[in-house]
């Protein structure tokens, strides 16, 4: 593309003396296209880290376990932000120096480009057989040979060709295709939006999750989620005021062959109530079809078990009763590992922990597991800890994990050497702790994590990706050129016509539009002969 | 539901179009014996390069002296070739449609279908590209690698015909993956075109005869940049379908899982491509030595990423 080309070439040379002098020299630096590729280079490689060292906003466990696993490498990465690439200064570094690079390029362009638009066609140039494709014709003598008409005939028949026109003295100039360069302005400019989007959606954007158990509900309040992250501009007075009931979560597995238990179909019965005062109405949340309420929009994620069960202590007393959520540690089987914590218990405060197995099976090696994610076969396999749960030291504590540092484990009797007390119970039996109280298994319900978001800069992002795309077919794909005709008489006093064309891209076909305004000059000069010049024989195909 | 005879039908398209390109791999090699042995005893420089890129088959001969008995028969075994690697690639087709027809669904939910589709993408990439320019000569650059895919296909990655897991289940699957499958056909097309330009140019460079056969480094730099610029965008679409799709799925466009990031990666990669083409300094080998990496971070996104790395996005399918 011609425009640019003053960025393209810019060989670098040395800085000049004085403050302004550098400053200018960097800001040419900066904007180069040399620049602009090394840039997007280094955007490419700090990147990689990003997919490779786990990340905490993608997945904080995985940073937790690679820091246990390597603390000295960790404290490494720390530094260096590797664990959070994308929100790091130094990525930030690149792609805002891009960002500046992009504009500071784009101004100038968007420069060059409207006066180029607004110009006339350049003039005809001298020697139009040195040009790239070049043909000329004799017009028989008559009537409608002379040179004014044959310029005529040729800026018709390139108006055709959707070319635009300009009259020179003897020669015409005519020039298509500036799309392209619209479009690439309009591509680079799009990059600027969609990054624009991207920053909206982090000032005034929210997400978070609940996990909520069929028969509860969740209001969209600060207080429901188990995580949110909002935004530094988002107001959490504005979270739309829905409030959702799960009735019922249904899922289908794969029955038979070598993925059987994989998942096959989720569905999350809903009762919704927009606002207060609202009507409840039933709904339903799949993956993929997310729900739409009052600009926010409710995802179906993880789902899993929450065993119920009823507490009694040694005194006889209730002291816990209901459904406690568990997490899958097995996709396929969906066995799944909890605790159940017992604060209120006497004489000690009681911790169970163990696992809840929906088609439970058993063999030597594995021990407990669950063959189908299914319940078809319900077991709660659980051991029992007394002593102090640690709830009271204010250090904030997993609800999925027992701190067993001051309990001690169960025993099947008071004998020296009796086994830790192990249980595998069906639903409604009842494992009795001696002297300690006892557990009854009453059941189980499913609760799934609803993944709530509001991202107000989606729409602009994408509108500039569409706008991006759009730029970039017509960057990619318009063919600028431009294509000269000159007509003179010769000795004889024929019309002799030149007709001339010179590519602004890679690749348009020359000869194609040479050979219309040759054809609409001799169909008009009916028996019009013609020598090719030498030059354009054998054009190629492509 | 999955129909098990079509499933079945299917499995054995796929193997028969498997043998044809094998066969169709063997011809071609053959005509690239056949007229290397002939272009080393003749001087190939006195025939104009710019004719062989761009006429079709007869045209050439017109140009060309009297044919010599090696090169008629390397005529035939290309034109067999290519016959043959069309018959491949309808089989082929015939045996993903089946696919897709047993279990009523798009035939692209697990890897075994992606590769065989992106394998059906590189060829059918380059039999259109086989209409408008002469560049049978890159048939062996294609087969071969379309070979190596289809037999990780059916070896390593099978899986039987099977419903979708819910994540896929949504028509952005269609639209994102199609635009991804045949984005990987033509990525492939393209760095075979870079990989023959690199090759050539230093042919050129050394004054070696080697792949003489070939058109010249700035015919083939030039087609390669028709591929990669027909790639680009629907890339480009490919990134952004996936993002809109991941927005349905998980309530964000954009959360830098492994698999975006290495979409992201291999996009920059081949924007700076596009770049390089138009930088002083950059253009040609260097720019070539740019689109290879791009497909490089391709490759790794579609092997190590689904393979090895864990992340949202794995599909692997078994
Ligand atoms: C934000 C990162 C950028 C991306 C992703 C990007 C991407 C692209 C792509 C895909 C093209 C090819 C389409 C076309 O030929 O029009 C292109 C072309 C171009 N870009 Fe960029 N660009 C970026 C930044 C820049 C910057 C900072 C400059 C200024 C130095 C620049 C200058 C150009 C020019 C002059 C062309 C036209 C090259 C040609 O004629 O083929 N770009 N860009």
């Amino acid at each position: 593309m011609t425009i640019t080309d003053s960025s393209v070439d810019a060989a670098p040379v040395p800085p000049p003396i004085g403050a302004v002098g550098m400053a200018r020299w960097a800001w040419r630096q900066l904007t180069s296209m040399r620049t602009a590729l090394i840039l997007l280079f280094l955007l490419a490689l700090g990147a990689i880290p990003g997919s490779l060292i786990p990340q905490r906003g993608v997945d904080p466990v995985a940073v937790v376990e690679f820091r246990n696993r390597h603390p000295e490498l960790a404290s490494w990465y720390d530094k260096a932000s590797l664990f959070e690439v994308f929100s790091s200064p130094w990525f930030s570094a690149i792609y805002l120096l891009l960002m500046v690079s992009l504009i500071g390029c784009l101004v100038p362009r968007t420069r060059v480009y409207l006066r180029a638009v607004r110009a006339r066609p350049p003039a005809t140039p001298r020697n139009l057989e040195r040009l790239p494709e070049h043909r000329a014709v004799t017009l028989d003598p008559g009537a409608d040979a002379d040179p004014e008409t044959a310029l005529a005939t040729a800026a018709a028949a390139l108006r055709r060709r959707r070319f635009r026109v300009e009259t020179y003295e003897g020669s015409i100039s005519a020039e298509r295709g500036y799309l392209r360069d619209t479009g690439n302005l309009v591509f680079h400019l799009s990059l600027v939006v969609v990054l624009v989007g991207i920053a909206v959606g982090h000032l005034y954007g929210m997400r978070g999750s609940a996990l909520v158990v069929e028969g509860q509900g969740f209001s969209n309040t600060v207080t429901q989620y188990d995580n949110l992250r909002t935004g530094p501009r988002f107001d959490v007075d504005d979270l739309s005021p829905f409030t959702l009931t799960l009735k019922d979560f249904q899922a289908r597995y794969e029955e038979a062959g070598n993925q059987r238990g994989a998942a096959r179909e989720f569905e999350a019965k809903v009762t919704v109530i927009d606002a207060p005062g609202s009507p409840p109405r039933a709904d339903g949340i799949r993956v993929n079809h997310p729900l739409n309420l009052g600009g926010s929009k409710v995802f179906l994620g993880p789902h899993g078990y929450a065993p119920a069960v009823t507490v009694r202590d040694g005194n006889g007393n209730v002291v816990f009763a209901g459904a406690v959520p568990f997490l899958p540690v097995d996709p396929v089987g969906l066995s799944s590992r909890g605790v159940v914590k017992v604060p209120d218990a006497a004489p000690t405060q009681l911790g169970f922990q163990g696992f809840f197995l929906p088609t439970a099976a058993f063999d030597l090696q594995r021990g407990p597991f669950s063959t189908f994610p299914e319940p078809r076969l319900p077991r709660l396999v659980l051991n029992v800890w007394s002593g102090d749960l640690g709830l009271d030291d204010g250090v904030p504590q997993s609800v999925y994990r027992l701190d067993t540092t001051d309990m001690t484990q169960v025993k099947e009797s008071t004998k020296a050497d009796a086994q830790p007390l192990t249980q595998s119970l069906a639903v409604g039996d009842t494992m009795t702790l001696p002297g300690l109280g006892s557990l009854t298994f009453d059941g189980y319900r499913e609760w799934v994590v609803l993944q709530v978001a509001e991202d107000p800069g989606r729409t602009p992002a994408l509108a500039g990706g569409a706008l991006a795309l759009a730029g970039l077919l017509a960057s990619l794909f318009v063919r600028p050129r431009r294509v000269w005709v000159r007509a003179r008489r010769d000795e004889a006093g024929r019309t002799v016509v030149e007709v001339a064309a010179l590519a602004r891209s890679e690749g348009p076909d020359l000869a194609a539009d040479v050979d219309g305004v040759v054809e609409a000059l001799k169909s008009s000069n009916s028996s019009g002969s013609s020598d090719s010049s030498a030059a354009t024989a054998a054009a190629p195909k492509e | 539901m999955v129909h098990e005879n079509l499933a079945d039908v299917s499995d054995r398209l796929i193997y028969a179009s498997i043998l044809v390109y094998a066969l169709a791999m063997l011809a071609l090699c053959a005509e690239w014996a056949f007229s290397s042995r002939r272009f080393a005893a003749e001087a190939v420089e006195a025939v104009p390069v710019k004719a062989l890129v761009g006429a079709g088959g007869p045209e050439v001969a017109e140009i060309l002296p009297a044919a010599p008995p090696a090169r008629e028969r390397a005529e035939k075994f290309g034109r067999i070739g290519l016959s043959l690697a069309v018959l491949g690639f309808l089989l082929h087709l015939g045996g993903m449609a089946c696919r897709g027809l047993a279990v009523d669904r798009v035939p692209w939910g697990n890897m075994y279908e992606f590769s065989s589709m992106s394998a059906l993408a590189a060829m059918g990439v380059f039999l259109a590209l086989t209409r408008k320019y002469d560049i049978r000569w890159l048939g062996v650059f294609v087969v071969t690698p379309v070979l190596l895919t289809l037999g990780l296909a059916v070896t390593v990655l099978y899986t039987d015909a099977q419903q979708l897991q819910p994540a896929l289940q949504s028509y952005w699957l269609v639209i994102h993956v199609i635009a991804a499958v045949t984005s990987a056909g033509a990525f492939t097309v393209g760095a075979a075109l870079s990989i023959l330009y690199l090759v050539k140019e230093h042919a050129e460079r050394t004054g070696s005869a080697t792949l003489s056969r070939l058109p010249a480094a700035d015919a083939l730099d030039r087609i390669a940049y028709r591929v990669h610029a027909f790639v680009f965008p629907l890339w480009t679409f490919a990134v952004i379908a996936g993002a809109i799709w991941a927005e349905n799925a998980w309530g964000r466009y954009w959360g830098w899982d492994p698999k975006e990031t290495w979409a992201f990666i291999t996009w920059v990669v081949y924007a700076a491509y596009l770049h390089a083409r138009a930088t002083a300094g950059w253009k040609g080998r260097r720019a070539a030595a740019v689109a290879l990496t791009g497909f490089g971070c391709f490759l790794f996104n579609y092997f190590v990423v689904n393979l090895v790395v864990t992340g949202l996005h794995s599909y692997a399918g078994t």
